[in-house]
C-alpha cells in the first residue's frame, strides 16, 4: 500500500554533517508520490547513551522524539543504525514504562529511506548520469541489527550507468561503532585504514553507505591517506544520478 | 596473571606489531572461508543453528537435573564425580587425586577449563610436571605463553616463528621449517611423555547426561593418548557442558567442528564411558570428573545472561570478529578472549574490573551472525555495560556498579539534557555549523578521532535549517 504521507526523521549525523543526504532522501519520497513532514524538535535517537548502559538517559532523549510523530504515518530515517535503534530497540528501552505501548507503535512505523523505497513504495529509477563506478559498503547495524536485505543495491542495481565494483570483506565493520571509535581509536583507526584501503583497491570513485557513522568514518581515514575516492551516502547520490538538472 | 595493563594498551601494542596483524589477518581470512565453505545452503545452516541453539537452551533450562542425572549415570560407568565451586578448589582436587597415586608426570589434552583454572601454574608450584599434548598448546608452553585462540593456541605464530622455538627449546632439534618435519619432532617428544605420564587430564566437549559419556571432540589423537594411556584420567568441565542425551550430541558436533575449523568432522571424536573394564586390554585403571562452576551458576540465574553459557567454544565469534582480527588473543588478557570473552570475562570476573574489555567492541554483529548457538553477544555486551554503570536491584552480576565513573555519568546527564531540549540542540548544531572550522582539535574526543582520520567538519548549514528554507512542513 502505497501510504499519501511519511515523517522524515533527519538523525543527529545527517542533520549535522549529511545534510544534503537529508534532502536527498526527502526529494526521493517527494518524487514517488509521497508527501513528507518533518517535525520541528529532532535531535537524537538516544542509541549513544542506551549502548553504553545510560538507559535513563536514553530514554529521556528517545521519549522527546517520540512525542514528535503523533500520527499513524510511517516514519523514514536515513540511516540503518537509528532505524535499528527506534524500530528494535525501543521496544526493549521502554520495557515496563507506563508509555511502553505507545512507542512499541511508533517502533512498528519506523524505516529506513532504502527499505522504504523498495519494499514500500517500489520505486524505480532511470540513470541520467555519466558512466560511474562505485563500491558499497554496509554497515553493520543496517545489515544484522535492523536486518536490511539487499534494499540499497537493489536500487543501485537499477542504475544503467553505474558500475558497483565489489568491495573485499564488504561485511566487515568499518570501526565506526559509535563510542566505540573514541573509546579505542587505536583499533577503529584500524579497522577505518583497512576498510578505506579496500574501498581504493576496487577503483571506484566513491564508496557509498546507508550510515553517516560509516561516512563519516570512511572518510576520515580516506583522507588521512590523501584518497582521492569519496565517501558518499546512497540517498545523495540516487538523487544526484536520477535528477533531471 | 590478569590485567596488568589494560585491554586499550596492549590492544594498541599488538596493532603496532606487523607480525601479529599479519597472522591473525591470515589466519582468520582462511578460517571464515573454510567455515563458509562447510555450509553452501543459508536455510541447511539456521535449520541446523535452530537445532543447535535448541538443544544447548533445552540443556540450560534443565541444568540441575541433568547435572544430578549425569553425576548417577557416571557413578554407575565408574567415573568418579567431583565438585568445584571455585578455580582453588578444582585445583586442590586434582592435586589431590595425583598426590593419592603419587602421580608427578601429567600429560595433558587441550582444556580451556584447566586455562582458567590456572592449574599448570598450580601443579607446577606443587612438583607436578603438566606438559601439553596438543601441538598448539605444546608449542605455547615451551614459550611459557597462554593459548590466544581456544581452538588454535599459537595461531598467532607462523612456521617460522615455530621453526626458531623448536630448535632452540627442543633437545637435539635442528632447525628446520617443514611443517611435516616440525610436527615430526613435537610428535616424537610427546610419544616419549604419553608412555613416562602417571596421569592423563582431559577437557569435555559434551557431557551425555543419560548415559554418563564424556565426549571429546580432537584432531591430533593426542586427546585419546592422554585419555586412554595412563592408569589415571581426570576429565574437567565447566558444568554448562551437559547435554541430556546422546543424539544431542550429532548436531552440536557438526556444528562444532564446521564453525571452529571448518571441518564436517573432526578426525577423533572421543566418547568416554568409564574405565578399563574387566578383562580389556587398554584404557585408564581410574576416570575422575571435575565439574567447575566458577561463577556459572550465578550466570545461569539470570534469564538474559544464561544464553553466554550455550557456547560450545568453537571460537567462530573469534575467528570473525574484526576487532579480535586486528589485536589477537592475547590483547584481551583474559582466558577466553575475542566476543565470548567479552561477555564471560566480565561476568565471572566482574563487571567492574573488565569494563574496558566491556567497550572493546564496535557491536557490529558478525559474533552473534556465526554463533553456531545463536547467543546474542551484542545484545549481552549491551545489558553488561548497563550493569557495570549501574546497580540495579535484582541483578546478580558480579561486580554490578563498580565501573561507573563521575565524569562519565556527568558527560550523560549533559548529553540527555541537550538533546532532550530542542531549543538546546540548535543552539550546540548552530554553534557547530558556524564555528566549523574552528572546533579545537585537541577536545579529547577529537584527538582519540584523528590518531587515524582526518577532521570531521560539520556541514556549512545544517539539515534542519535546509529544510526550513525549502519550506518543508513540520506537520
Amino acid at each position: 500500500m502505497h501510504p499519501e504521507r511519511v515523517y522524515f526523521y533527519g538523525t543527529c549525523l545527517v542533520d549535522l554533517f549529511y545534510p544534503e543526504a537529508g534532502m536527498a532522501g526527502i526529494r526521493l519520497l517527494r518524487r514517488a508520490g509521497v508527501e513528507v513532514l518533518f517535525p520541528d524538535g529532532q535531535t537524537c535517537c538516544g542509541q549513544p547513551a542506551f549502548n553504553c548502559g545510560y538507559w535513563e538517559e536514553a530514554r529521556g532523549v528517545a521519549r522527546s522524539q517520540v512525542a514528535l510523530f503523533p500520527l499513524d504515518i510511517p516514519v523514514v530515517l536515513p540511516s540503518g543504525s537509528c532505524a535499528g535503534m527506534m524500530r528494535n530497540h525501543y521496544p526493549e528501552l521502554f520495557h515496563g514504562e507506563p508509555d511502553e505501548a505507545r512507542v512499541r507503535a511508533f517502533s512498528g512505523r519506523v524505516f529506513e529511506l532504502t527499505q522504504f523505497l523498495v519494499d514500500v513504495l517500489e520505486v524505480k529509477l532511470e540513470d541520467l548520469g555519466e558512466p560511474v563506478k562505485v563500491t558499497w559498503h554496509s554497515s553493520c547495524h543496517a545489515l544484522r541489527d535492523l536486518g536490511l536485505a539487499g534494499q540499497p543495491q537493489a536500487l543501485l542495481g537499477q542504475l544503467a550507468n553505474v558500475e558497483v565494483a565489489p568491495l573485499a570483506r564488504e561485511r566487515e565493520c568499518c570501526g565506526f561503532g559509535g563510542t566505540f571509535s573514541v573509546r579505542h581509536p587505536e583499533i577503529s583507526g584500524a579497522m577505518a585504514c583497512d576498510k578505506a584501503a579496500d574501498a581504493v583497491a576496487t577503483g571506484a570513485s566513491r564508496v557509498l553507505s546507508t550510515d553517516g557513522g560509516c561516512l563519516l568514518n570512511v572518510q576520515g581515514a580516506l583522507e588521512a591517506k590523501g584518497a582521492a575516492l569519496r565517501a558518499q551516502h546512497i540517498a545523495e547520490f540516487l538523487w544526484e544520478r536520477t535528477h533531471a538538472r | 596473571m590478569h590485567a596488568e595493563t589494560g585491554f586499550r594498551e596492549s590492544a594498541a601494542q599488538a596493532l603496532g606489531d606487523p607480525q601479529i596483524r599479519a597472522n591473525f589477518r591470515r589466519a582468520m581470512d582462511g578460517l571464515m572461508a573454510k567455515r563458509a565453505a562447510q555450509f553452501p545452503d543459508p536455510a541447511d545452516l539456521q535449520a541446523l543453528r535452530s537445532l543447535g541453539t535448541a538443544i544447548r537452551a533445552r540443556s540450560l533450562l534443565k541444568l540441575p537435573e541433568l547435572l544430578e542425572q549425569l553425576e548417577a549415570s557416571c557413578l554407575r560407568n565408574g567415573i568418579q564425580v567431583h565438585w568445584a565451586r571455585t578455580c582453588e578448589e578444582g585445583n586442590e582436587l586434582i592435586l589431590g587425586l595425583l598426590r593419592a597415586r603419587g602421580a608427578t608426570r601429567l600429560v595433558k589434552g587441550k582444556s580451556m577449563v584447566s586455562e582458567e583454572m590456572g592449574l599448570n601454574h598450580f601443579l607446577e608450584e606443587h612438583g607436578v610436571e603438566a606438559l601439553e599434548s596438543d601441538l598448539g598448546e605444546y608449542i605455547i608452553q615451551l614459550d611459557q605463553e597462554t593459548p590466544s585462540h581456544i581452538i588454535m593456541p599459537a595461531i598467532h605464530k607462523n612456521k617460522t616463528q615455530i621453526a626458531r622455538q623448536f630448535s632452540q627449546k627442543i633437545k637435539d632439534a635442528k632447525y628446520t621449517e617443514d611443517v611435516d618435519e616440525l610436527t615430526a619432532l613435537a610428535r616424537k617428544v610427546l610419544r616419549r611423555k604419553f608412555l613416562e605420564a602417571d596421569a592423563g587430564l582431559s577437557g569435555v566437549n559434551f557431557a551425555v547426561a543419560d548415559t554418563g559419556t564424556l565426549c571429546l571432540v580432537e584432531n591430533e589423537g593426542n586427546g585419546r593418548m592422554s585419555t586412554h594411556v595412563p592408569a589415571l584420567h581426570i576429565a574437567v568441565m565447566g558444568l554448562e557442558k551437559v547435554v541430556e542425551t546422546l543424539e544431542d550430541v550429532a548436531p552440536l558436533y557438526a556444528l562444532l567442528t564446521r564453525s571452529a575449523t571448518g571441518q564436517a568432522v573432526s578426525t577423533y571424536l572421543n566418547l568416554v564411558r568409564g574405565p578399563r573394564g574387566p578383562g580389556e586390554l587398554d584404557g585408564p585403571r581410574e576416570v575422575h570428573l571435575v565439574i567447575l562452576d566458577n561463577g556459572r551458576s550465578r550466570i545461569y540465574a539470570d534469564p538474559q545472561l544464561r544464553a553466554t553459557l550455550r557456547c560450545i567454544r568453537c571460537g567462530a565469534c573469534m575467528n570473525h570478529c574484526p576487532v579480535y582480527t586486528r589485536v589477537g588473543g592475547h590483547a584481551y588478557q583474559a582466558v577466553y578472549p575475542g566476543p565470548i570473552g567479552k561477555i564471560l570475562t566480565p561476568q565471572m570476573e566482574g563487571v567492574g574490573v573488565r569494563h574496558e574489555l566491556l567497550h572493546g567492541s564496535s557491536l557490529c554483529g558478525a559474533c552473534s551472525e556465526v554463533c553456531p548457538v545463536e547467543i546474542p553477544i551484542p545484545e549481552i555486551i549491551v545489558r553488561l555495560r548497563r550493569e557495570a554503570t549501574h546497580r540495579d536491584p535484582g541483578s546478580s552480576v558480579e561486580g554490578r556498579g563498580t565501573g561507573r565513573t563521575a565524569t562519565e555519568d556527568l558527560a550523560w546527564r549533559v548529553w540527555a539534557a541537550v538533546l532532550s531540549r530542542p531549543g538546546a540542540y540548535r543552539f550546540a548544531a548552530w554553534c557547530a555549523t558556524r564555528f566549523r572550522n574552528l572546533i579545537p582539535g585537541g577536545l579529547p574526543l577529537l584527538k582519540a578521532w584523528t590518531l587515524a582520520r582526518g577532521k570531521p567538519v560539520p556541514a556549512r548549514r545544517s539539515l534542519q535549517e535546509r529544510v526550513r528554507e525549502e519550506g518543508i512542513p513540520h506537520g
